[in-house]
């Protein structure tokens, strides 16, 4: 092999150089999030907490098609309580705050849903209110 | 050798030949397949300009401008009743161009730009007609949109809009032919006067327009807009298909116009003048 003494330290400084990530976070992935549902109203969700976990954007696409395009607005009911289909209307009034429910997985996940550039978060809903 | 590669060729020749030609002719001679083209776009014709389908909902309005001749501070009170439902910007003068606009005040020759009378009655020429989105039973926007963000809803006729999907081409601006459909060409949170918690805003670049209070529908609420000039009969709603609901009631009795009727688009808001 022609160049050896170059091209194998450059090879293993390459290497170094790409996996550098690894090696400045020690091998860890940072703390675990830890989301404050801030339950208030129903006191139980409309599907198991291990399922919302996994599955809460497909159930959000899947309501956001019903309600919009299938004009399909039935309730879903949850232990004899009736919830209206919605992240806004329905969602934000159990989990209150969602900077410390949403954003501290979505933020650990690096995920920037798109949500929020027209539904109001329940902070913003509250900034303008009705006087009167 | 010879003699067998020109018989070859011969062959060949005469069944490429037949190869090509043959469907063609069949196509041609055969006249029950003419008669089946010819029925088939009858039918899809038919379809396309026909009655829109009587069993399904088509919502309608009737608005009565005698009604808001009469009490012109009435119209006022129904768009704000709108632009506070649906979180709808107000900019200021300086910022026309970013104007929304779901329902929104304009002077008949504006409104009826196709009906060009002489001598008006000096009321009419002096109104503010109320105009809005059409909710056309044949509706130009829904034909032009190429992502499918604005479609006709089947259960009751509305022109929707899903802004998920919209990806602000304004193909659908240029369709209508009401000028019913507004852009966001700024953010338009900061111009939002009060916020209503159930309904959010739009984003920057994307279409919006009246969605006859769908929402408020579905709970069954009247639109907005008609709430607002309750108990007055200057807007009537309701299924322009049911021979019993109120708007047809009124339009058995009353001679209504529809705003540029000629553009084939059959909008659903008549208009007693």
């Amino acid at each position: 092999m022609y160049n050896k003494g170059t091209i194998i330290p450059g090879l293993i400084l390459f290497v170094l150089i790409l996996t550098s990530p690894i090696w400045f976070n020690g091998l860890k992935a940072g703390d675990l999030p830890k989301p404050e549902p801030t339950v208030g109203v129903g006191k139980q969700c409309v599907l198991p907490v291990q399922e919302m976990r996994d599955t809460h954007m497909q159930l959000l696409n899947q309501w956001r098609d019903e309600v919009l395009r299938d004009d399909d607005r039935s309730t879903v009911v949850v232990n004899g309580k009736k919830y209206q289909k919605g992240l806004q209307m329905t969602c934000m009034q159990c989990h209150t705050n969602k900077e410390k429910f949403c954003d501290t997985c979505h933020e650990y996940a690096s995920v920037k849903p798109y949500c929020w550039d027209c539904h109001l978060t329940p902070k913003q809903a509250a900034s303008k209110k009705e006087t009167h | 050798m010879d003699n067998q590669r020109r018989k070859f060729l011969k062959i060949a020749g005469i069944s490429a030949l037949a190869g090509i030609g043959a469907p063609a002719l069949a196509k041609l001679t055969s006249s029950s397949a003419f008669a089946a083209a010819q029925e088939g776009h009858k039918a899809a014709s038919g379809a396309a300009h026909g009655a829109a389908d009587p069993s399904s909902i088509q919502y309608g309005m009737v608005i009565d401008m005698r009604k808001f001749i009469e009490k012109p501070e009435m119209l006022d009170r129904a768009i704000a009743a709108c632009g506070k439902v649906h979180n709808i910007p107000e900019f200021p003068p300086e910022k026309k161009k970013s104007e929304i606009k779901w329902i929104w005040k304009t002077p008949f020759e504006n409104a009826f730009t196709d009906q060009s009378q002489a001598h008006l009655s000096k009321a009419v020429e002096l109104a503010q007609f109320p105009v809005l989105c059409n909710h056309c039973a044949e509706p130009a926007c829904v034909k032009v949109c190429p992502t499918k963000a604005t479609f006709k809803m089947k259960s009751n006729g509305i022109v929707a809009m899903d802004y998920h999907r919209c990806i602000g081409c304004r193909f659908c601006m240029a369709g209508c032919p009401y000028g019913a459909r507004s852009f966001n060409w700024e953010d338009p949170r900061p111009y939002v006067k009060t916020y209503n918690p159930d309904f959010p805003t739009r984003m920057r670049g994307v279409v919006e327009k009246c969605n006859f209070c769908g929402e408020r529908l579905a709970l069954g609420l009247k639109p907005a807009c008609v709430e607002a000039c309750e108990g007055s009969g200057a807007m009537v709603f309701g299924d322009l298909n049911d021979e019993k609901s109120e708007v047809r009631q009124v339009l058995e009795k009353e001679f209504t116009i529809q705003r540029n009727a000629s553009a084939g688009t059959k909008p659903s808001v008549f208009y007693i003048v």
